[in-house]
């Protein structure tokens, strides 16, 4: 390299620059070929199914390999109710979480802990499913169901979610183990990004006379209600498409029943049960158009997470 | 040091490249049917010891075999639900039976013995479609005299993956019930009415293990294992059985092989009063004409060495092996069917 003149080594450099941001280019543009070509895939192998039965697919209850009938409401109903129940659970134990390490906790306890909830993030989710059915399950059955069944099952409108028996397995409880399981994303997202808050903003809050709780709500978190936001997304993109632990205690029924204590199935796990063994084209296309309709799931919140993020730009500089 | 360490490497690589072509060239690969596997990794294992010659077998279920002999990436596929013969035509398919097993209902009800409680077909498709919802109904109290069944609701286990268990389970409603051959129908994956769905049998064990007065169809072997409380089961000449391999042989011997084409044989609801009305064989699928004639022998072989010699170990994985005269026709299909490029028989 030495012995070169500097011109030609300039000319080397800018040929360098030029091939360095040519193949990151095409590193960027394969993410979107990947996903067009995944697009194109699911469409076609679904097609069969899309012939077969049109609109019907997405507002029937059928699912019947023998006379080959299928729709997907048994399954995005699961996919939909055990996700939002995990977001119930995670969100607000998360933000606790990250607010204690970041604002409460004392400085030696905050290593220990960051590491125990990015060590949570590691279990295979198979662990959390075989947890869930053998030592969670009979715990809910013999203890939590029977006490919701008995009062909220009375309950007008909602009392509808807390029918049937108390079986410990069912879509309540795949909810209640995805929310376990979306907590250690969620949280320590937000722990990271709550760290990055300027100390002086924080600081010039409690001069005035701030609680903590004060602080946190109208200093930390609009500084930081992107990385929130992502971190909910990243834990509901993970909630969505759990396939294992969800196949362990939904219950794997497909009948549609709206109580929440009743089997269930979601999209994953309907797809990890069946598409080994589904025979015929029709069959097969119809589990294929249950990937395409997670796909439409999961681009449509993320979309929606896009517009809230601009809803909440918009307002800011407005006086609270 | 780096080039002693390169040499060292180079030799690691060339030792394993040596192995691997070698056992490419002689293993035979297969796929499908889970409940085979046991006994095929068995007989494996003692044919390999025997020939030098092994076995690759993927359990990947019945469907998954049916496929891949299809898309003719294995040697043979293992399939639970016999082909029809017009299906194995157009494929190019011929398929023989390798071995028998059966089913039982596995049940959890507290201070019930082992094969205390009787059932029928028509109750039964009753439990599984819904209509008897209590373990103390009038018609499982009627054929159960004697023995206090509690007031408990019955909560119907069955398999959530597509699975020849469940095939030849649903196959035994279909022929004892006509409500269940409408309504629900059969094969490997139905829209069951009611209950929740375990994946695999160690799914509707467990799930059976957890709940109270559940009832799950399990594999002989997987009840025996597990400790499970099973049912005695009424045969279709109307006398209550225990599940023995007494009454799974009497069953395979009930079936009337040679008439059936293409070996077309579902041994649920057979003849005989001894015969247990839920057992079915597992199929091997192999192509008709075979690209690869010296694989297609080497599998022939294997399953003819199995047939010889691999009846005890059968046995003693509580598998019921093809009786003799089973086995003399199956050998006869080989030669009739299985043809080289020209045309040739492959067994001789």
């Amino acid at each position: 390299m030495t012995t070169l003149k500097s011109g030609s080594r300039e000319k080397l450099q800018a040929f360098l620059d030029l091939a360095f941001k040519l193949v990151t280019r095409f590193f960027a543009f394969s993410v979107l070929a990947l996903l067009a070509g995944i697009i194109v895939e699911l469409f076609v192998g679904a097609m069969p199914a899309i012939h077969a039965f049109g609109w019907k697919f997405f507002v029937t209850t059928d699912w019947d390999p023998v006379n080959v009938k299928f729709g997907s409401v048994i399954q995005v109903y699961g996919t939909l109710v055990t996700s939002l129940i995990a977001l119930l659970i995670g969100i607000p134990v998360s933000f606790g979480i990250a607010l204690y390490l970041t604002e409460l906790s004392p400085t030696w306890l905050k290593r220990p802990l960051g590491i125990a909830i990015e060590l949570l993030a590691g279990i295979p989710s198979i662990i959390y499913g075989m947890w869930g059915l053998f030592i969670f399950a009979p715990h809910l059955a013999d203890h939590f169901q029977p006490w919701l069944i008995d009062h909220l099952g009375p309950l007008p409108v909602i009392g509808a979610l807390f029918q049937g028996a108390p079986m410990g397995i069912g879509m309540l409880t795949a909810g209640i183990i995805l929310g376990i399981m979306i907590i250690p994303f969620i949280a320590s997202v937000m722990r990271d990004v709550f760290e990055i808050v300027p100390p002086t903003l924080k600081e010039s809050a409690y001069a005035v006379g701030c609680t903590t709780w004060e602080v946190v709500w109208n200093v930390v978190l609009p500084y930081t209600k992107i990385g929130v936001v992502g971190g909910v997304m990243l834990g509901l993109g993970r909630a969505l498409g759990e396939t294992m632990a969800v196949t362990f205690v939904i219950g794997n029924a497909q009948n549609f029943s709206i109580s929440l204590l009743d089997p269930g199935s979601s999209i994953a796990s309907t797809l990890a049960n069946e598409f080994n063994e589904a025979f015929g084209k029709v069959y097969t296309a119809s589990l294929i158009e249950l990937g395409l309709i997670m796909f439409v799931i999961t681009f449509i919140v993320l979309a929606l997470s896009k517009i809230l993020l601009f809803q909440l730009g918009k307002r800011e500089g407005e006086k609270t | 040091m780096f080039a002693l360490k390169s040499r060292n490497l180079i030799i690691t690589v060339a030792a394993a490249m040596t192995v691997s072509t070698g056992a490419f060239a002689t293993d035979i690969t297969g796929a499908g049917s889970t409940f085979i596997y046991p006994v095929n990794a068995k007989w494996a294992e003692a044919y390999k010891a025997k020939t030098g010659v092994g076995l690759n077998y993927q359990s990947i279920g019945s469907g998954g075999g049916i496929k891949q002999i299809e898309a003719k990436t294995v040697d043979f596929g293992a399939s639970d639900m016999p082909l029809e013969q017009a299906d194995l035509q157009k494929n190019g398919l011929m398929q023989f039976p390798a071995v028998m097993g059966a089913e039982v209902l596995a049940v959890n009800l507290p201070g019930v013995k082992k094969g205390e409680i009787k059932l029928n077909g028509k109750i039964l498709a009753d439990i599984y479609l819904g209509k008897i919802k209590n373990w103390n109904d009038p018609a499982i109290k009627a054929i159960n005299k004697g023995i206090n069944l509690p007031d408990t609701k019955i909560t119907v286990v069955h398999r959530s993956d597509g699975s020849g268990t469940t095939f030849i389970f649903t196959n035994y409603l279909s022929k004892v019930s006509p409500d269940w051959k409408s309504k629900v129908g059969m094969g490997t994956s139905v829209n069951f009415p009611v209950g929740v769905g375990g994946k695999g049998n160690e799914g509707v064990a467990s799930y059976v293990q957890r709940i109270k007065g559940s009832i799950g169809y399990v594999e002989y072997a997987y009840a025996l294992q597990n400790n499970m409380i099973y049912t005695q089961l009424e045969s279709r000449d109307g006398t209550f059985l225990m599940p023995t391999m007494e009454t799974f042989q009497a069953a395979a011997a009930g079936a009337d092989w040679e008439h059936a084409p293409g070996f077309y044989e579902i041994l649920t609801n057979e003849e005989g009063k001894n015969s247990w009305p839920i057992t079915g064989a597992t199929f091997i699928l192999m192509h008709t004409t075979q690209d690869t004639p010296a694989n297609a022998k080497e599998v022939l072989k294997f399953y003819a060495w199995a047939y010889d010699n691999g009846a005890q170990m059968a046995k003693d994985l509580v598998y019921v092996p093809m009786p003799a005269p089973v086995v003399k026709l199956i050998k006869q299909s080989w030669h009739d069917k299985i043809k080289d490029a020209h045309g040739n028989s492959v067994w001789n």
